[in-house]
């Protein structure tokens, strides 16, 4: 049983692509919202995000979405599932927008691909880093069930996650360089490519985390 | 291995229908928007783009409610385009489920919409749509030129220098359409596709004259893009997105299969 899945709403951009996905993937209510009831009553958490992080965390700040995050962090049972620019907000800084801090929550720095980025035969790559990319499973984790290693998920980022804590990570991706897909720590799951937007695999991902219970 | 190339079917809609001119002109109906998107979301397509091409208010409204039943059922980007003018068009679109929003016309009339739509919702949501018809050499150098009103229209600008100017106005990626080309199933426009992906470093999808799969090795291959978008090869039955990534696939290309 997933429960109540909140959404949390800090104003940056839609979210109900999210939300239906989820819908999608089987929960059985979704609540967008960035109340604090809402989302301390909720089973679980999902803490999404687009558009440019100085704005982001602005917002999240005004409308104390930190604190509610760290609260959901702390209640071991309630799983929580980080997206993009919210996995990248999770982190101590963020190169974009000329330096950001951001919750340090995970130790570690959000980076620039680099311009120009080049393969590994010397062909320069676009940023940003946008389409379907191969995601390389590190470690078992119950949001991997099912999901075959390699499998293509779709990412659309100029900044990428670069842990300090490297048992933290859950999921590599090369683009130019090797940097962080996904992490984990106890009830948390945090990815930077975008499950409401990755077919089917993004689907069961999804539906993997609505049946987690927050355990590794 | 890496990052795949996209192949993005795209719906030209009227009035809520899918069609496709040829040339901008002769429109065939190909069918409902909704369950032609559900149709390549199961084929395994990378992305949809959905191209408004009604031209009245009245028919605005549709679209929305249009984009907002295909972001319900289908779980890979959405990129609407046509008629959007102004930021509140783009957050229309937006919040109806839109992943991406397609600027054609009203960058070229307001160039700051591109930066301030980019700096508001990110760059990673504005597309700028560039039609590209080549137009006389200069000093024996292919020049091509932006057309609006269906290519009837030339602007005078360069398309090469206009799409180097996007990119720094926070454009996330350029929808390239050779307007020579687009409904004639004659391949794409290569010479303007390299010369504007080896110009910006955003991603580049070409458009415009897909007739055989061989045109969309070439678009990857020869012109250097990052997608190819194509329209009535799909929606006629001609071929489907597999048979298209297979097709890339034997020849080297990197695609989701």
């Amino acid at each position: 049983m997933s429960g109540v899945v909140a959404v949390i709403d800090y104003g940056m951009g839609n979210l109900h692509s999210v939300a239906s996905a989820l819908a999608h993937a089987g929960a059985s209510q979704v609540l967008v919202s960035h109340d604090a009831e809402v989302i301390r009553s909720a089973d679980r958490v999902v803490f999404p995000g687009v558009g440019a992080i100085r704005d982001c965390m602005a917002e999240i700040r005004r409308l104390k979405c930190d604190q509610l995050l760290a609260d959901a962090l702390a209640d071991r049972h309630k799983p929580v599932l980080a997206i993009c620019v919210g996995m990248q907000a999770l982190m101590s800084h963020s190169e974009e927008n000329g330096g950001v801090p951001c919750l340090d929550i995970i130790p570690g720095e959000v980076r620039y691909f680099g311009n120009p980025l080049v393969d590994g035969d010397g062909n320069r790559l676009k940023v940003p880093h946008m389409g379907w990319n191969e995601v390389r499973q590190v470690g078992d984790h119950p949001l991997w069930q099912g999901i075959p290693d390699l499998t293509r998920f779709y990412f659309v980022h100029s900044f990428y996650v670069d842990a300090v804590e490297r048992g933290l990570v859950a999921a590599s991706v090369n683009y130019g360089v090797n940097f962080d897909a996904a992490l984990a720590r106890d009830n948390l799951f945090a990815v930077q490519f975008h499950p409401e937007k990755s077919h089917t695999a993004g689907l069961r991902l999804l539906r993997n985390f609505l049946e987690w219970n927050g355990q590794c | 291995m890496g990052l795949a190339k996209r192949i993005i079917p795209c719906l030209d809609v009227e009035n809520g229908r899918v069609v496709k001119g040829v040339n901008f002109v002769d429109i065939r109906d190909a069918g409902d928007p909704v369950e032609i998107a559900i149709r390549y979301n199961e084929q395994g397509a990378d992305e949809i783009t959905f191209l408004d091409i009604t031209a009245s208010h009245e028919g605005r409204d549709t679209t929305v409610h249009t984009v907002e039943k295909i972001a319900e059922e289908v779980f890979i980007p959405l990129t609407v385009g046509g008629g959007i003018r102004s930021v509140q068009d783009i957050r229309t679109m937006l919040n109806a489920g839109a992943d991406k929003v397609s600027i054609n016309t009203a960058a070229i009339h307001n160039p700051e919409l591109v930066r301030e739509s980019a700096e508001r919702f990110g760059s990673q949501c504005i597309v700028v749509a560039i039609d590209a018809k080549r137009v006389a050499d200069v000093d024996g150098k292919p020049r091509w030129e932006i057309f609006t009103h269906g290519g009837r229209k030339p602007t005078g600008i360069d398309a090469v220098a206009w799409a180097v100017r996007m990119a720094e106005l926070g454009a996330g990626e350029i929808l390239l359409t050779s307007m020579d080309r687009d409904g004639t199933k004659n391949g794409f426009e290569l010479g303007v596709t390299r010369a504007i992906t080896d110009a910006v470093e955003i991603p580049v999808i070409a458009s415009g004259g897909v007739g055989t799969l061989d045109h969309l090795v070439d678009g990857i291959l020869l012109g250097g893009a990052d997608a190819v978008l194509a329209a009535s090869i799909f929606h006629f039955g001609e071929f489907t997105v597999p048979e298209a990534k297979a097709y890339m696939a034997a020849r080297g290309i990197e695609v989701r299969l």
